[in-house]
């Protein structure tokens, strides 16, 4: 799996990385002999809730996926692009209302207590799908999960499912909890949630509030010889130019997430002790996104949805905005989901006089007193990339005569103003692929969804075209002609743009040149960590 | 000791209308923000559907009218009882008494060396007015002044923790080293050898200038002459005359900057990721956790009141002309 449009610059990054040697090693097994000590990496928040189960996002998973297992975590090469953890098997039948999975043997609890599909049956029923973020809508049609013996769990479906929808799925909604700590208790609010207890190569041992996380060595972890490491440390450090000074210092040896700005990585790459790290996250793939709302009467003219798509030069914004950690996007799957990605889509390439022509035929003309016409501009303050794009997109709007008015908020009040009151006409957000485009991608174009839910469709579009192949995929059980359904998809939003997608990135990784075995797998950040390894 | 009495008394009766100010204008402020809590909450779990926000609205109790949370609040806090952080998911009190040292610690370090070195060095410029010392001081002071606080900050992790290697970056203490005792107050003072210098250091140049313009005023006023006059030598003149008369504006200034150094330590806690107050009242807001920040800004409002209280008291014994004209009317 490899993104196939590399920027110059991010090629440039890959060949330094190589100069610094030491680099082969890394991603392979070789230093597999390497065993003990301790890693110290950068962490940049600490979750109220520590349970994967329950929030399956990637802070939560970042610390909670070394100590709670899913049933399968993402691979760059195993069959489906997964490989087996507390599952080693999963069949779909034919009709596509039954999923049987085949559990690993001889699993124990941090506590001792034995692994068993009761634990898969407990938490699919009582945690994924009643309480999960992403298990809510995923698993809406589960209706039960037989348990036919100790190491197999049937999962039972109301209506058709494709098993490729939930094998996608896997590694993000299926973390096990253990039945015995959870059950007859208030799942929510239960202590375990902050001291996850799980089957993981890592023990929970201690959370220093503001200060750190501390796991140790699961001494009856699976996984033969694993985990490598004695002691696994995540440091809270809430300042990205801190996080930078504690790699070079030497006081941790890894920082995630993008953790460490974009501008500091040149400077950080001269540095023979680290290097950066883009792969280890193509499973987790944000979208820049122009989010747009259509109720807005110019807005719901696609002459000027076009001219706004004409006029983002998105190699610009990979360049400037992104440094070129990123791909310029061409509609809303990333290239590096090659399942479903469709090249052959409508594509908007920059061109400013189009832009204004499209404009003129729009009915709005070039005005000699002032713009063609005004709108505000909400930036989303997650990331500074997309508060940057939003400078940007105002300026490129401004080219073409439109008039943007950037209103910035923090984070609730962005999701307030966009998601809830519908007060914006465009906004740059950031959304996540998640590995199908079921899970986190056709929310954000489908219509019906209720007021207030973020990160989906609250620019009141509604296309009969596209809802009918969201639904049909759905309930398609056959992998080719679902993946069809998708293709279809991508080539109807980039041909009626529901909103505009610029690039899709995925985040970068500092690490000590002493810490082996990284990025080894697309989701490797928030994976186990079981065969990570630190010399001397 | 009356003095100091009458003076506690009067703090502690005038604190009260501030306080009730301080708490309705928090609340309202909150309330005035776009999002609450839960919504916060949803930007890190990346999303989750209308039932979702709902169900945990309605487990917070943010389902119900601002007045009635606001009544909740009042009344609760009437029985001194902070009250449960929603971002933190526990009891405020605990999250406050954990955090209040590390900033104290940090905020009385730093004053004292903002104070001792800024008088100090604040003699030297004012004993020589005109003189190069004076000169190289004040452009100093005035440059070390405009620096922002994070920036200063991340040059002393620069040249000290990542060059030099001699202190930490960041922390309070070293990951659990196991360190008891003298050992680990030792620990802790080395992590905080570039925080308190960088939030001391501003704060520094604001009481050199402070005393080289009191003792500028100083100069001029006729007992320097009449001492000037008897032949005494300059030294004494300038430690017993001079500065000793421009100490006192700066004791005033102590008080009030008790109050914008809180505002510092938001800075500086987060580039050091020290676990402290500042960093609380920020993590509080964009939380949208409206009683824990309510916890923040009593708590310091307090802090704020009791630091004034002791700075008067101790005017009042510095100085005996304050607090006497009362005590002779009455």
């Amino acid at each position: 799996m490899s993104i196939s449009e590399i920027s110059r610059r991010r090629l440039l990054g890959g060949t330094v990385i190589l100069a610094g040697g030491a680099v082969l090693s890394r991603f392979g097994f070789a230093q597999s002999a390497i065993e003990g000590g301790r890693l110290v990496v950068a962490a940049d928040s600490e979750p109220r809730n520590l349970n994967p189960a329950i929030v399956a996002s990637n802070g939560v998973f970042y610390i909670a996926s070394k100590i709670i297992e899913p049933l399968a975590e993402a691979s760059f090469d195993g069959t489906d692009g997964l490989a087996p953890r507390l599952a080693t098997s999963w069949e779909g039948s034919d009709d596509g209302l039954s999923v049987t999975f085949k559990l690993r043997e001889g699993v124990t609890w941090h506590d001792g207590k034995p692994f068993t599909a009761a634990d898969v049956a407990f938490s699919a029923m009582e945690v994924w799908k009643p309480l999960q973020n992403i298990g809510r809508s995923v698993l809406a049609n589960l209706e039960s999960v037989e348990t036919p013996d100790e190491l197999t769990a049937v999962f039972k479906f109301s209506e058709p499912t494709p098993l490729q929808l939930i094998r996608n799925a896997l590694p993000v909604v299926s973390s096990v909890l253990p039945k015995h700590l959870y059950e007859g208790t208030d799942i929510a609010a239960n202590p375990a949630n902050n001291e996850p207890v799980g089957t993981g190569p890592f023990v929970f041992a201690e959370h220093r509030a503001g200060e750190y996380y501390r796991l140790t060595r699961n001494e009856s972890y699976w996984g033969e010889g694993e985990p490598k490491l004695d002691e696994l440390i995540f440091r809270v450090l809430p300042d990205r130019a801190g996080a930078a000074a504690a790699l070079e210092a030497g006081e941790i040896q890894l920082a995630a997430f993008s953790q460490v700005p974009l501008s500091d990585l040149d400077r950080l790459s001269a540095n023979s002790e680290l290097e950066v790290v883009t792969k280890g996250y193509e499973a987790l793939t944000y979208q820049l996104i122009v989010e747009i709302n259509h109720r807005n009467e110019i807005l719901n003219n696609l002459k000027v949805r076009q001219a706004i798509a004409h006029a983002i030069d998105r190699s610009f914004v990979v360049d400037t905005v992104f440094l070129g950690y990123a791909a310029a996007a061409t509609g809303p799957v990333p290239k590096n989901a090659p399942e479903f990605y469709e090249p052959d889509v409508t594509l908007y390439p920059f061109d400013i006089e189009k832009a204004k022509s499209l404009l003129d035929e729009a009915g709005y003309p070039a005005k000699d007193d002032g713009p063609r016409f005004s709108i505000r501009l909400l930036p989303a303050p997650f990331f500074s990339e997309t508060r940057a794009m939003g400078d940007y997109l105002k300026q490129a709007l401004a080219a073409i005569g439109v008039e943007a008015e950037l209103v910035s908020n923090d984070a609730p009040g962005h999701l307030t103003a966009v998601y809830k009151d519908h007060d914006f006409d465009l906004s740059i957000g950031a959304a996540v692929f998640r590995g199908d485009p079921a899970i986190s991608t056709t929310n954000l174009v489908q219509s019906g969804i209720p007021d207030g839910t973020f990160f989906s469709n609250q620019g009141g579009y509604a296309n009969p075209e596209i809802d009918k192949i969201i639904a049909e995929a759905l309930v398609t059980i056959d992998t080719e002609k679902r993946i069809e359904l998708y293709n279809e998809f991508q080539k109807l939003v980039t041909a009626d743009l529901p909103l505009i997608n610029v690039a899709d990135w995925g985040f970068t990784s500092v690490a000590s040149v002493d810490v082996k075995n990284v990025a080894n797998n697309p989701r490797w950040v928030v994976s186990n960590w079981s065969d990570t390894a630190i010399a001397g | 000791m009356h003095r100091a009495w009458r003076l506690t008394k009067r703090r502690l009766v005038a604190s009260i209308p501030v306080l009730a100010i301080v708490i309705l204008g928090t609340f309202l402020l909150m309330e005035l923000a776009p999002g609450d809590a839960v919504d916060a909450y949803l930007v890190s779990l990346g999303g989750g559907d209308s039932r979702l926000a709902d169900d945990l609205r309605q487990s917070y109790g943010l389902d119900q009218s601002a007045l009635s949370r606001l009544w909740l609040y009042v009344s609760s806090l009437a029985r001194l009882d902070l009250g449960w952080s929603i971002v933190f998911n526990r009891p405020i009190l605990d999250i406050v008494l954990e955090r209040l040292p590390n900033t104290l610690w940090l905020m009385g370090a730093a004053t004292a060396l903002a104070f001792t070195l800024g008088s100090l060095l604040g003699i030297l410029a004012g004993a020589w007015p005109g003189s190069a010392l004076d000169r190289v001081l004040s452009i100093g002071s005035l440059t070390l002044y405009a620096v922002p606080g994070f920036w200063l900050g991340l040059v002393l992790i620069l040249v000290f923790s990542v060059q030099l290697r001699w202190l930490p970056t960041s922390g309070i203490e070293t990951i659990a080293s196991g360190k008891v005792g003298i050992a680990r107050a030792l620990d802790i003072a080395r992590h905080l050898v570039l925080p308190v210098a960088s939030l001391g250091f501003i704060y520094l140049a604001l009481f050199l200038r402070m005393m080289r313009a009191g003792m500028g005023e100083v100069w001029r006023q006729d007992f320097v002459l009449a001492a000037k006059a008897k032949g005494l030598s300059r030294r004494r003149i300038v430690v017993h005359h001079v500065a000793r008369n421009a100490l006192l504006p700066l004791v005033t200034m102590l008080g009030l900057q008790a109050a914008t150094m809180l505002g510092g330590s938001v800075v500086i806690e987060s580039v050091f990721a020290i676990p402290g107050f500042g960093r609380l009242a920020q993590e509080a807001v964009a939380g949208r956790d409206a009683p824990l920040l309510m916890a923040v800004i009593i708590v310091s409002a307090v802090l704020v009141i009791i630091v004034n209280l002791l700075v008067d008291i101790a005017y009042a014994w510095l100085d005996p002309r304050v607090g006497s004209s009362e005590a002779a009317s009455r």
